[in-house]
This record gives C-alpha cells, sequence and structure tokens, in this order.
C-alpha cells in the first residue's frame, strides 16, 4: 500500500517542484566531473555497457526501463510502461530525487539538490545522445512547461458523499483494500495530492489512456469529492 | 465523514422526499424491499451496493440459483491454460454477511400487477423495485442444426463453467492436425471481443499441443471488435493457423451437423474434430416473462436503467438495451451502481448522482499480449452515449502488452472484489 502511495506521490512531488526546474541551459565540463558521483554504477561514452546500472548513450528520449537485457526494478519498468520517457523535464525531476520520481527504483543516490548541478549533468549526458541540437528550445534541454494546479482547484472543499458515488467507477479496478497488484493503489492518498495526479490525468500530462479517459470527464469539484472521499478509507 | 453544508443539505431533502413520496408512505413501517435477480456482474454489485449504502433500510434479496458464480470474463484464459477454473468461481458469503438474503432458486415468473416474483422451488417474493439481470440466453433456432440437445457435442461455452471445461477438454482430445471450428455469433452479443480471444487461446492451447491443427471461424459479421488487433496478433504469434470466414466469403451462411460433426460453410462441409456454436444471444429469459423485452433484448432509460415498460423494473447488463454500451462484465458493473444510487433514491430519499457509465475490455492474444478497448458514457434522453473512447494500437512494444495483461489481471481482481467481496 505504502509503495502504490509513494509511486504516486512522484508526480505530485514532479509537478510542485516545477518552479525549482533547472532550466538553464548547463555546462557540459563541469557535468563530466559531477558525473563522477555516477560513474561507479553508470557508463557513458563510445565503450560504455550495462554495469550495476544501465549505460546512459541516448538517453534523452528514451522510454524508462527501455535497455533490452537490463534487470530493471518492478517499480521502474512501470514508469516504463505507464510510458515516462527520459526528457529535460523527468530527468530532472529524477536526479533531484531519485525516489520521488521512481519510488523503489534501485537508484541507491541521494539527488542533486542544486538545479546547476543537475543542468550541467544533464548537458553532459547530452553529449552522448542522439542529434543533441537545439539548445534551448528541443529537448533535451527545453524549458518545461508549468505543472503547477491552480491553487483555487487545490483549494475546493469536495463532498465526500459525492466522492463515495463517483468512486464506485474507480473500484472496479481499483481495489478499496489498497492492492495494487497490476493495477496502482487508490486509497491513503493525502487530498492535494490525489488532486493533483488527477488533474494531470484530465490534462494528458500522465500517460495513460484508461485514466486520462476517465479524468478527462471529471470536473474540478469532481475531482475534489474523490479526493475527499478516498482519504476516508483506510 | 464530516458533517457538512452538503450532507445537511442531502439529509434534509431526504426527510422531505420521504413525506412526500407515496412509495415510502404506502409501505408504512415495513422496510421497502429490492429484489434482484442474476447474481452475476450487474444484479451482485446492485444487491451489494444497496445493501451496503442503504444501511439496512431496504431489504435486498437476490435470487440466484448457482451457489459458486463462474465468471464468463477471464473464462477464455482458462481455455488459453492462464487461470484454473477454481480462480473464477465466486459465491455468495459477503454479500449475505452485508445484509443481502441470497436465495439460490430460479426466478420461473413475475406478476407485474401484485409486483411478487415466483420461484421455481415455490412460494413469490414481493418488490417493491425489481432489478433483473439474467445474463444472456440464445435465439432458438439461430443456428441451423444446433439446440441446447447439441451443447454436448458443440458446446458453447457463453455461459461459463462446465460448458467452458468441456469445450476445452473436446480441443484437448483433437487428433494430431485437426479441425478446430467456430461459429461466431451476429451483433449484439455478450462480450464483443470474446470470440476472437477465445480464438486467440485455442490458438494458443493448440500451438503448444497440436502445432499442426487448424481453426475455422465461420462469422456472420464484416468486422469484429478490435479486429486489427487479433488479426495482427494470429499473424503473429499463429501464422497460418486461423482461417477467419467474414460475410462476404459466406461466414454466416452456416450450417451444423452435431451428430456428424460436420460444419456446412456457404456449401462446403467441412468435417471437425471440436466445434464451438456461439448462437446469437437475447436477453435472460425472465426478462421476457417479466414482459419488459421488445425483441430480444429489454429497453431501459439509461439515467436510471429502469425499463421503458415498467418503472419500477430494472434491467442490467447483457439483457438490456441501452444505447452505446458494449455488453460485457465491466459494463454490468457500472450500470449497477447508476441503478443502485437511483434505486435507493427512490426508496429512501437518499440523494441521487448523475448517470456515469464506463467499460474496458481487455483481451488476452498471446502470453503477455494484452491489448484493451474503452470508453465512457453518459445518459441522454434517448440512450446511453458514448463521451470518449480509447483502443490499443497496432504494432505497440512488448512491454506495453505486458503492462496491459497485468493491468487486466489486477483489473479481474478489483472488478471481483467490487462484485462478491
Amino acid at each position: 500500500m505504502i509503495r502504490g502511495l509513494h509511486r504516486l506521490l512522484v508526480f505530485a512531488t514532479m509537478f510542485v517542484a516545477g518552479a525549482a526546474l533547472s532550466d538553464v541551459p548547463g555546462d557540459p565540463d563541469r557535468g563530466a566531473t559531477i558525473f563522477s558521483k555516477c560513474k561507479g554504477c553508470h557508463q557513458v561514452g563510445p565503450d560504455a555497457v550495462n554495469r550495476i546500472g544501465p549505460h546512459l548513450n541516448g538517453i534523452f528520449g528514451r522510454p524508462a526501463a527501455s535497455i533490452a537485457g537490463f534487470a530493471y526494478s518492478k517499480p521502474m519498468k512501470r514508469a516504463g510502461s505507464d510510458g515516462v520517457v527520459w526528457t529535460h523535464e523527468t530527468l530532472d525531476g529524477f536526479l533531484e530525487n531519485p525516489k520521488a520520481l521512481v519510488s523503489g527504483t534501485r537508484m541507491s543516490f541521494r539527488g542533486l539538490s542544486d538545479p546547476q548541478d543537475r543542468a550541467d549533468i544533464m548537458a553532459y549526458l547530452r553529449v552522448y545522445s542522439d542529434d543533441p541540437s537545439n539548445i534551448p528550445e528541443a529537448e533535451p534541454t527545453a524549458r518545461a512547461t508549468d505543472h503547477n494546479v491552480d491553487p483555487a482547484i487545490l483549494a475546493i472543499q469536495g463532498d465526500p458523499e459525492y466522492g463515495e458515488y463517483l468512486s464506485s467507477e474507480c473500484k472496479t479496478c481499483h481495489q478499496r483494500d489498497g492492492g495494487d497488484d497490476g493495477i496502482p493503489s487508490i486509497t491513503l492518498w493525502p487530498e492535494e495530492d490525489f488532486v493533483v495526479a488527477m488533474q494531470a490525468y484530465k490534462r494528458k500530462l500522465r500517460p495513460h489512456p484508461v485514466m486520462q479517459m476517465m479524468a478527462g470527464r471529471l470536473s474540478d469539484e469532481e475531482i475534489a469529492a474523490l479526493a475527499a472521499y478516498f482519504k476516508t478509507l483506510e | 465523514m464530516t458533517f457538512n453544508r452538503r450532507a445537511f443539505i442531502g439529509s434534509a431533502t431526504a426527510a422531505t422526499a420521504a413525506l412526500s413520496s407515496p412509495m415510502v408512505m404506502a409501505a408504512g413501517a415495513g422496510k421497502p424491499n429490492v429484489v434482484v435477480v442474476g447474481g452475476g456482474a450487474g444484479g451482485a454489485t446492485a444487491a451489494r451496493y444497496i445493501a451496503k449504502d442503504s444501511k439496512g433500510a431496504i431489504n435486498v434479496t437476490l435470487i440466484e440459483p448457482t451457489r459458486v458464480y463462474y465468471t464468463c470474463f477471464f473464462s477464455n484464459l482458462y481455455i488459453g491454460g492462464y487461470r484454473e477454473m477454481a480462480s473464477l468461481g465466486h459465491s455468495y458469503g459477503t454479500l449475505a454477511t452485508e445484509g443481502v438474503n441470497v436465495v439460490h432458486d430460479w426466478a420461473i415468473g413475475v406478476d407485474r400487477d401484485a409486483k411478487t416474483v415466483s420461484l421455481a422451488g415455490g412460494g413469490t417474493v414481493p418488490y417493491d423495485k425489481l432489478i433483473l439481470s439474467p445474463g444472456i440466453d440464445f435465439v432458438d433456432g439461430a443456428v441451423e442444426g444446433w439446440d441446447l440437445s447439441a451443447q454436448n457435442a458443440m458446446p458453447h461455452a457463453y455461459k461459463a463453467g462446465s460448458q467452458t471445461e468441456l469445450l476445452k477438454a473436446q480441443i484437448e482430445a483433437m487428433p494430431a492436425g485437426g479441425t478446430f471450428a467456430m461459429v461466431a455469433p451476429p451483433n449484439p452479443y455478450r462480450c464483443p471481443p470474446g470470440p476472437y480471444e477465445r480464438v486467440s487461446m485455442v490458438a494458443h492451447l493448440l500451438k503448444e499441443k497440436n502445432p499442426t491443427a487448424k481453426i475455422i471461424v465461420a462469422d456472420p459479421k464484416a468486422k469484429f471488435s478490435k479486429m486489427a488487433l487479433f488479426q495482427e496478433g494470429w499473424a503473429n504469434h499463429y501464422e497460418g493457423m486461423v482461417d477467419w470466414i467474414g460475410e462476404e466469403f459466406g461466414g454466416g451462411n452456416v450450417s451444423v451437423d452435431p451428430d456428424a460433426m460436420t460444419v456446412t460453410i456457404d456449401g462446403e462441409v467441412t468435417k471437425v474434430d471440436a466445434c464451438n456454436v456461439i448462437p446469437a444471444m437475447k436477453a435472460g429469459r425472465i426478462a421476457e416473462l417479466a414482459g419488459v423485452t421488445d425483441g430480444n433484448w429489454a429497453p431501459v432509460n439509461g439515467a436510471d436503467m429502469s425499463t421503458k415498460a415498467d418503472a419500477d423494473i430494472y434491467v442490467l447488463g447483457d439483457s438490456c438495451q441501452q444505447g452505446d454500451m458494449p455488453k460485457s462484465g465491466f459494463s454490468a458493473n457500472s450500470q449497477a451502481k447508476v441503478c443502485a444510487n437511483a434505486v435507493r433514491g427512490a426508496l429512501t430519499g437518499s440523494k441521487v448522482f448523475p448517470a456515469k457509465f464506463s467499460n474496458t475490455c481487455w483481451s488476452l492474444i498471446d502470453t503477455d499480449d494484452g491489448v484493451k478497448v474503452g470508453a465512457t458514457y453518459e445518459a441522454t434522453p434517448e440512450k446511453i452515449a458514448k463521451v470518449d473512447g480509447f483502443i490499443s494500437q497496432t504494432g505497440e512494444t512488448s512491454v506495453v502488452r505486458k503492462a496491459t495483461y497485468e493491468e487486466s489481471v489486477g483489473w479481474y481482481a478489483g472488478i471481483t472484489a467490487d462484485i462478491f467481496g
């Protein structure tokens, strides 16, 4: 249950932290120096191979967990099948705190809190990605969109009774007891995180066709109602 | 739950509604009675939600002949060897402990004037609101040469359980290089991708045990659900094994001889070793006996699933004719929740929320190769109308297909927990 919860916090953290995104084009030389922190597990460059971590050639534009034969963690595989692609934005979030973006990843690294460090390291990795052109407009160094949810939407007080009715539709797939095999857990979410995630599906920022469709027709009030209801489930 | 402004308004509405509702007044001191016929995805969900949400204010009786209900959804995976039959069986213990009066009997008649349901075992059950969710029956004479007396020689396997086990046993007993035939049904029918997922699962089984065997599908339709996805999958996984004969090649001109074990398609007689006849379908018989059908199905109002024929009788799932939703367990479950909310509102004055429906159908083509199609729906005055939808794409990566399959397994656990507890 906790695992499921974390998995969702990811994007929440990412969106809320949007403002702190390192959107400055970085310095690849300085990045090469910082990369020494990563070298114990990852290789990049002409002869790079998978070691403890996967090689990082061509990382930009690559779906998460997509190198054949590398033994990714289950959460990383799910991130990949859910459609996470390594872009400037997602990689920035991951480097800031790997476990916030992909909870349960085996990448045992506390993260880089300085946006400039992250920008530099990405500028370095970018050298080994295909077609690394068009700074700063195009990937891999395009500016991220603002994923913050309007505070007015977060402030809506949901009606838990309506939320309970609406939730019956969720419970066709998501288990009320918090089970998360094949389909993530839906219980015990902090209200704000729930709203942020559902709004992201509604705006088709988060991948997954079923969730985009389900969230797409929920009004802001209905999302708030669901958040208010699911908060009460144990 | 906190006692907020809306909850207060809801209670006030409830009190007003109770005073103004002749139904509740007429019921007097006794609690209103809801009778549900059919304990599948529609009926069991409706019974459970009404009992749970009314917190004892409504008597709920569920009439279902079988003690253990085998879901038709996922029964193809049993044929393919991915599921045990026991994993598809569900009993009604949780519903009983949650206050549903579960009666294992056949409903054999409805007296709409007296508002009672009669049971095969004798006796009648009174209702204020009657919910029928009897699934499907087969249209008599739909496939020339086949009737229910032939279902052992040529199983339909479209009501899960012994029929499914029989079909699988017959396929496993086919001689090397033998022929399996399927007679596919015309629209509308239960589970639109079901016959084609079945073809995939039979192909998977034969590929393992009898790789030179052939599969012939006689189909009265020119196209079918997820057609491009299935045909891509059959070409990828079972090359040369599946011969689908659609409408334009005479797939609808079919007769069978269960004694001789032959299938005649557009005049050409083929000797077969196993044959799955899935005839044209109609609403479960009790809907017809209740007089709420028009033709093969029971027309309903999308807002609450009440029938056009009788405002106190509701029809859910495969038996109803509602508009754009496919006949599926997911749809029945979705319709049941809208119906439960409306019935509870009508009987106790609880708040009635707007109808929202959804459906997703997952199908398995081969190991870790899952696909899905889904949509959301709303009630309009005319029908239940599609709002938005999606479908898996051809050429998806194996990672996506595996995740889709795993999602379907999660969905099965989720929906059966929702229906049966």
